[in-house]
């Protein structure tokens, strides 16, 4: 029996590596929330990932529970954050877009499906006084 | 030493090998997933903290849905569930029998299409809850507005271009969203019982 040629394998393998460069977005941060996201029917694609900021909200991950305890809690970036601290971190990530980008600029809060509604009105009108004033409820599509 | 020697071929047998361990790196550090969710914009921040700056609706434009710490949905002022919320929207947003106590239709002229049609303009569908409701909740009553609003200009869309909504091109799109524009309103929410 002949042996097969592998002669094309490495330029078949850089292909797909090429590829899933391109669709995939690096992971930026590792998440210290455990959300639930909650399930929509309507949901809309989120039209430019790199306009977009992520307010992450959820109970602290099973590692983390003996340290920070059970409540909700916001993620900003790598770290736990309180409410107030949102309009920092919204100007700053704003200031680093491109100026042609920055009306393009949108949140993505993703948040646990029971979440109390107070931390997230509290963090809109955070929102709202920084003119950050697009969002996006961040959503599971229903199967 | 005029004769010149043959290369020999580089063993590249190992390459399979290296661009296997990349693609398992970035399968590992980046994710696929495409983030879905439902758009809003948020009304901009009063320019003075101490005014009020209350939008004067008429009662009867306002669709009020109140969700309370127990999840529990009301509508105007009917208790209802998650399930009724579409149909009251529908009803609501439409208004195809004039009724009193819906929002007033009022004859717009829509460019795309090129004629008139009567439209609830001003009506706005407000949803407000309690600092303990769950946020699933509040997101599934939003999610069922924005479904009803999608069936009415399905609806709508198949009368005037024979197509669902989405199939339709920009222009037929936009014709559709004058006459029914998404109106939810992302106002502040208020202390129950310090409504008006």
């Amino acid at each position: 029996m002949p042996e097969l040629n592998t002669s094309s394998l490495p330029d078949l393998i850089f292909t797909i590596l090429f590829f899933f460069m391109m669709v995939t977005t690096m992971r930026e941060v590792t998440l210290k929330v455990k959300f639930d996201r909650p399930v929509g029917t309507q949901l809309e694609k989120l039209a430019r990932k790199s306009c977009t900021s992520f307010i992450y909200i959820g109970r602290p991950t099973d590692a983390l529970r003996a340290q920070y305890g059970t409540g909700h809690r916001i993620q900003l970036n790598d770290k736990y954050a309180e409410v107030p601290e949102v309009q920092d971190f919204v100007t700053s990530d704003r200031g680093e877009l491109p100026e042609a980008d920055k009306p393009f600029y949108t949140i993505s809060l993703k948040c646990d499906k029971n979440t109390p509604m107070g931390i997230i009105t509290d963090v809109k009108q955070v929102l709202r006084k920084s003119y950050a004033l697009k969002i996006v409820y961040s959503a599971n599509k229903k199967q | 030493m005029g004769k010149k020697r043959k290369m020999p071929g580089l063993n590249t047998s190992s390459t399979a090998d290296i661009s296997f361990i990349l693609l398992i790196f970035f399968l590992v550090t980046t994710s696929m997933d495409t983030d879905q969710g439902l758009a809003r914009t948020l009304p901009k921040p009063p320019e003075d903290e101490t005014l009020t700056n209350e939008m004067k609706v008429k009662e009867r434009n306002i669709l009020n849905i109140r969700i309370n710490k127990d999840n529990e949905i009301m509508i105007g002022d009917d208790p209802a569930t998650l399930a009724d919320v579409k149909e009251r929207a529908k009803e609501f947003i439409k208004n195809p029998e004039n009724k009193p106590n819906l929002p007033e239709l009022s004859p717009k002229k829509i460019k795309g299409l090129g004629k008139t049609m009567m439209v609830t303009k001003d009506h706005v569908i407000s949803v407000q809850t309690d600092r303990g409701t769950d946020y699933g909740v509040y997101f599934e009553v939003q999610d069922e507005l924005v479904a009803a609003y999608g069936e009415l200009r399905d609806e709508v869309s198949k009368e005037e271009f024979g197509r669902r909504y989405e199939h339709l091109t920009a222009d037929q799109q936009k014709a559709i969203r004058e006459i029914y524009p998404q109106k939810i309103s992302e106002a502040e929410p208020k202390k129950y019982g310090g409504q008006q």
